[in-house]
């Protein structure tokens, strides 16, 4: 299940920084900084898992989800 | 009978490329209808056709930059069979370094009609609109081999290497750096031009951000993720209902006149992936809801960063807002972008100490500056701009 969730995670980052080399990047580093997504980005990474995943994040959970690993303990039980 | 043309996209643009044809001789189109794709150096642009009927004739092919005003087709009303070509006056703005060769046989025989190649002039830069489709067929670039013009590589070259294998010769990685260069350059030339013809003024205010944060977060807490509306969002609002108020500000100065403008069309200065600046308006911001502003902001943004834009949104702005808040940066003084006559600037929202009824405490506060046009307005009026943006703020369920 985590597996398939860092998965979709990831194709989700993909469509908003396609430049990236996902494979590289650490599982534990904040993703804004690292692929420089600004709150526009942000939010649209946060509709691209509501799409992908079903679940809608609430806005006061956002800082939960700025890393990979992050995404994948908060999403999964959830799903 | 009309002509679509070579529009203009900006102030600092005078020729395109014309990258893709989306209508063919005989189509029916309709105002408003985006009918082709234009390569400036800033961007690949959809550009809509002014007017209804019939598709005519094509007359600057895809692959071929011409200059701004240069007719590209030609649109009848549908009743009477389609005009004998007109010739195109205007000469290409740019020409190859070498005469451009025939379209050397490719090793395996393809559909007739040519597709899109980007000219000579840009090597084997490749197009937004190409790498998107490129993506979408899950394509390889890498791997591709051009057929176009100087070896660049067209829409065909990308569907062949998606319906078949790759092919035998990879070609060299395609540079990346022409547009991002190119762009730099346009940019350059734009911002010496503002710092040289326009007196800049400067100011900067300091507003109290509890009241807007305390109503997205409540406002947010009620909406679907796909709703919801970021603090930009407010901030662009306000700054376009003050602008209506403060005509000087929002309007553009054309050789030596100042028209003020009836609409505030908020230029949005977005950073794009790789590199580059580009402002496009979002339209109308004083007429529209919150909720629509803050959907619209985010498909433009996401547009711009994705190569499609609109034409018009590329040369209607009158006066723009910059923000830098999410790169942490506290200020920023803009260099206002010809022909408008003033930029607003925001930093981050962060919490400061702040002085409220004899007591100090913690506000989410930001920093919002104004760069002026000295020949229209001046610092006093400026000031009041800058106020009424705070006072707008105050009352967020009214923006």
């Amino acid at each position: 299940m985590s597996a398939d969730v860092r998965n979709a995670v990831l194709a989700v980052l993909a469509r908003i920084a396609p430049e990236a080399d996902l494979d590289a990047l650490p599982d534990d580093v904040d993703v804004r900084e690292e692929l420089d997504i600004d709150s526009i980005d942000f939010l649209s990474f946060m509709v691209g898992i509501y799409e992908a995943l079903g679940v809608d994040v609430p806005e006061a959970d956002y800082p939960q989800c700025v890393t990979i690993a992050g995404c994948v303990a908060y999403l999964a039980p959830r799903i | 009978m009309g002509e679509f043309r070579m529009p203009s996209l900006g102030a600092d643009m005078d020729a395109g490329t014309v990258v893709e044809w989306l209508v063919h001789p005989g189509d029916p189109v309709h105002r408003g209808d985006i009918v082709a794709v234009v390569s400036t150096d800033k961007a690949d642009i959809e550009v809509e056709v002014f007017e209804t009927g019939v598709v005519g004739e094509i007359l600057v092919p895809a692959g071929e930059t011409v200059a701004v005003g240069t007719p590209l087709a030609t649109i009848t009303d549908g009743g009477a069979p389609s005009p004998p070509p007109v010739p195109v006056t205007a000469p290409p703005a740019t020409s190859p370094a070498t005469p451009e060769p025939a379209t050397p046989e490719p090793a395996t025989p393809e559909p007739a009609p040519a597709t899109e190649a980007l000219p000579a002039a840009r090597g084997a830069t490749l197009s937004p609109v190409l790498r998107r489709l490129a993506t979408h067929l899950g394509v390889d670039l890498a791997t591709v081999t051009g057929t176009g013009t100087a070896g660049a590589v067209t829409r065909a070259d990308i569907e062949a290497a998606a319906a078949g294998p790759a092919p035998a010769a990879p070609r060299a990685a395609a540079p990346t750096s022409d547009r991002t260069e190119a762009m730099r350059q346009a940019l350059a030339a734009l911002m010496a031009r503002s710092k040289r013809e326009i007196p800049h003024y400067y100011l900067a205010t300091d507003i109290d951000f509890s009241r807007a944060r305390d109503w997205l977060a409540a406002t947010n807490a009620a909406q679907p993720v796909t709703e919801r509306i970021l603090p930009v969002a407010l901030l662009v609002k306000a700054v376009a209902l003050a602008a209506r108020e403060h005509p000087e500000l929002n309007g553009t100065w054309v050789d030596g006149v100042y028209v003020p403008a009836s609409a505030a069309n908020v230029g949005v200065a977005i950073s794009l992936r790789g590199g580059g600046l580009i402002a496009p308006a979002l339209l109308d911001v004083d007429a529209k809801p919150i909720a629509r502003v803050a959907a619209e902001l985010g498909d433009l943004v996401n547009r711009t960063r994705n190569g499609r834009l609109r034409a018009s949104e590329m040369s209607g702005a009158t006066i723009t807002v910059t923000s830098l808040g999410d790169r942490g940066v506290d200020r920023v003084f803009g260099v206002i972008y010809p022909p408008q006559v003033a930029i607003v600037g925001f930093g981050r929202i962060a919490e400061r100490a702040w002085a409220k009824d004899g007591m100090v405490g913690a506000h989410p506060v930001v920093t919002m500056s104004l760069s002026g046009d000295h020949r229209v307005s001046d610092g006093h009026r400026g000031g009041r701009f800058l106020a009424r943006v705070d006072r707008l703020l105050q009352t967020p369920d009214e923006l």
